[in-house]
């Protein structure tokens, strides 16, 4: 087992040392040093305070929706509906926000509020993917892709129809909440520790539900092989949609910090892609709960550091998008790689 | 033999990798010589940072804020660092005060907001960073007639009169249009983008009635994509909109986005048998898209401003300001005088080329086109019989005028 496991780590590696290697590659044919390039990406992420602050504002929503596809990953389903989930979460945050605005309640409340219904918003947009999966068997892919859609259009709609600037159309979002509605701030910096603390929960919740409970176990056989989890006795549909709610949720959760702690109010590309990015993440990290924190935080700070390419070596930061992607290819062909390996020998 | 394949392949990536890490100190080997001339500058250059919502090529607006960078490095030994593409879609997870602190962070002492979609974060960022004198173009915030006046010290508004350059491009459609119909190619809806929309069309009716024709006879529409350029997925694309103007009657389309996507689109009506036409916009080189079927571009020149604001920014005579500057009527076109200019295109007739050069004639001479009678598009008074609007009712144009065709606001 243990050897298996150190096994499964050298492959990881290489493939590490692979993906760095392609994208250096890249930038040598561009006439760029990889060496400074990863220099500034490191730099531009870790190399202050304050730029680490900025990694940990991408961190958390990775995180949460990270997370959140654990458990559907789990039970077997691919979820790339996180996307419109995250979306719809923001959507419900600031439409919870416009309601309450105006209330009286103490801005705690409001905010409370407002990111328990994001949660519910994006709970709610699991469920459409979960019941076009279970009652009409949809395929949860093309079903949450659909739907990824529709949560756009939603969001357009919303920030050029009823929720506009007054006068305005403009992609530029909805009016933004006044401060003292915004999840409190650490000094100085862009980073709400609460949004940290939302983060970090979410993930050890979905640690423990997946190791240590018996709703935990049942939902890896729904995964593993949903006719024998049928036949032993499992509810299984009922696993599926649980599944898809949890995640829902931690993906509402993200969309809200969006709004609630980055934007302060609802733009059309509010979630930033950090659907799809959390994907990437689930797929690298296998399952495994423990290792979402490290890998989330990775490409957070590949994320943010990017930015120094285009403005020191005048580099596109999309380079960072190579890295990660490449990065997945080559963690998936390892694992396939190994897999033959291992049935010769 | 299939794992000696895989042996091999591993062998390859091993040595593109290894590869991979010797290349890289060459040319960072190299970049110190580069940089040696700038090294042989007297004093340390005032440097100044630049956030552009789009390409810093896009032959538009973006373009034109990124040479008049290049001008003031030019004219006043500054450097300039730059970020383009600041906009969500382009830039996922970001904000724009967030990135302008990375400018700060590479030693920029002012930092240029180049959009209106980053209006608000300037103003956090101002407010934030007191000792980072910022410029934000197109904005209002710091105007004192303005809706919004805020004191912000250190923070400066710059916009060109537009006005007068849609008027002339307006004009320049308006003598070349067969049909009698011109379209206009909106970005979003706001402020700005109404004033200048009607400021086209002002011109455009002004110079359509000089040349005898029938008021009653001209057509002036405008299709909004919803932002500045196209984000696809997000915005209508403009290049959909100009086709189905070129398509439907409208053979003169004018550009209001960040870049002339319709000059393109009249090049290949024009090929096809359709003579159109197309005004560009914000640059002015942007009638290279496509020559043959460019009427002009009225374009911002940003040097002369930027560089009076970054000078006064580095030798202590800075000013909270609301710049909002007009062409220089002696030479519309003088790169070191004029905030707003214009140059005529190949598709121009001379015979509509000396009307043009006339109408500018009677706007360096005082022509106003936004007097009075002016109705605004739902009917409603704007302007009474010979009252000439203020610059508060021009900056703030609550609706299109009557006559013109588009929304007004959003639906």
């Amino acid at each position: 087992m243990i050897k298996n496991r150190l096994g499964n780590l050298a492959y990881q590696l290489v493939a590490l040392l692979l993906a760095f290697g392609v994208v250096s590659l890249i930038l040598i044919s561009v006439d760029a040093s990889p060496s400074e390039a990863y220099k500034n990406i490191f730099k531009g992420s870790f190399g202050e305070m304050r730029k680490f602050a900025e990694v940990l504002v991408a961190f958390v929503p990775l995180l949460l929706v990270t997370a959140g596809l654990l458990v559907t990953f789990s039970s077997g389903l691919w979820n790339i509906g996180v996307e419109g989930q995250v979306v719809l979460g923001a959507i419900a945050t600031t439409w919870v926000y416009r309601l309450l605005l105006e209330s009286g309640l103490p801005p705690v409340a409001i905010i409370t509020l407002a990111i328990l219904g994001g949660m519910v918003g994006g709970a709610i947009w699991a469920a459409l993917a979960g019941i076009l999966k279970v009652f009409g068997g949809v395929n949860e892919i093309f079903g949450g892709l659909g739907l990824n859609f529709v949560a756009t259009a939603l969001t357009i709609y919303l920030i050029f129809g009823p929720w506009k600037r007054p006068g305005v159309a403009s992609m530029s979002g909805t009016v933004p909440f006044p401060d003292e509605f915004s999840l409190p701030l650490w000094a100085g910096l862009r980073i709400s520790p609460w949004a940290l603390v939302i983060a970090l929960a979410g993930v050890v919740f979905v640690y423990f539900l997946l190791q240590g409970t018996y709703f935990g176990l049942r939902l890896k056989a729904v995964g593993k092989n949903f006719r024998a989890a049928y036949l032993l006795g499992i509810p299984t549909w009922q696993y599926s949609m649980y599944s898809f709610l949890i995640c829902g949720a931690l993906a509402g959760a993200a969309g809200a910090v969006q709004v609630a702690a980055v934007y302060h109010r609802l733009i059309p590309s509010i979630s930033s892609g950090y659907g799809y990015l959390g994907l990437m993440v689930a797929m690298l990290i296998n399952y495994q709960a423990l290792w979402a924190v490290p890998v989330a935080l990775f490409f957070a700070a590949l994320n943010i550091g990017s930015i120094q390419l285009p403005i020191i070596m005048k580099l596109d930061s999309s380079l960072s998008g190579v890295l990660q992607g490449v990065l997945v290819l080559f963690v998936l062909l390892a694992a396939g790689v190994r897999q033959k390996f291992g049935r010769k020998s | 033999m299939r794992k000696n394949l895989a042996r091999l392949a591993m062998f390859a990536l091993a040595l593109m990798l290894v590869l991979s890490a010797c290349g890289g100190g060459q040319p960072a080997a190299e970049e110190p010589a580069a940089e040696q001339p700038a090294a042989e500058q007297p004093a340390e250059p005032f440097v100044f940072g630049m956030l552009l919502v789009g390409p810093y090529n896009d032959n538009g607006w973006s373009q034109a804020h990124y040479e008049a960078g290049l001008y003031v490095e030019e004219k006043f030994g500054a450097k300039m660092i730059y970020l383009d593409k600041v906009n969500p879609a382009d830039r996922p997870g970001t904000t724009p005060d967030q990135l302008a602190e990375e400018l700060v962070a590479q030693g920029a002492k002012l930092v240029i907001f180049n959009s209106d979609d980053m209006k608000d974060a300037s103003t956090t960022f101002a407010k934030a960073h007191p000792d980072v004198y910022v410029i934000m173009a197109s904005g209002d915030q710091v105007w004192e007639d303005g809706k919004v006046y805020e004191e912000i010290p250190n923070l400066t508004n710059i916009m060109g009169r537009m006005e007068y350059g849609k008027m002339i491009g307006g004009c320049a459609a308006a003598l070349s249009t067969e049909t009698g119909k011109i379209g206009y190619l909106g970005p979003l809806i706001n402020d700005e983008t109404r004033r200048l929309a009607a400021s086209a069309y002002l011109g455009a009716r002004h110079c359509w009635e000089q040349a005898g024709n029938d008021p009653a006879a001209l057509e002036f529409k405008v299709t909004w994509i919803g932002f500045w350029f196209h984000i696809p997925g997000f915005t209508t694309d403009p290049v959909d909109v100009s086709k189905d103007f070129y398509s439907t009657g409208f053979d003169v389309v004018i550009s209001g986005i960040d870049n002339p996507v319709n000059l393109a689109e009249a090049q290949k009506f024009t090929a096809e048998g359709t003579p159109s036409y197309g005004v560009a916009y914000d640059y002015v080189a942007a009638c290279s898209a496509a020559p043959d079927v460019c009427l002009g571009v009225p374009y911002y020149n940003w040097g002369p401003d930027y560089l009076a604001a970054i000078q006064s920014a580095a030798n202590g005579s800075w000013e909270s300001q609301f710049i909002f500057n007009g062409p220089d009527w002696a030479d519309i076109n003088n790169h070191d005088t004029s905030a707003i200019g214009f140059v005529k295109g190949d598709a121009l007739s001379a015979d509509a080329a000396a009307a043009l050069d006339a109408f500018i004639a009677d706007l360096a001479g005082g022509l106003n086109l936004w007097t009075g009678p002016i109705n605004l598009q739902d009917g409603t008074a704007y302007l009474a019989d010979g009252e000439e609007a203020t610059d508060q009712q021009v900056w703030y144009l609550p609706q299109l005028l009557e006559g013109m065709q588009g929304l007004s606001a959003s639906e």
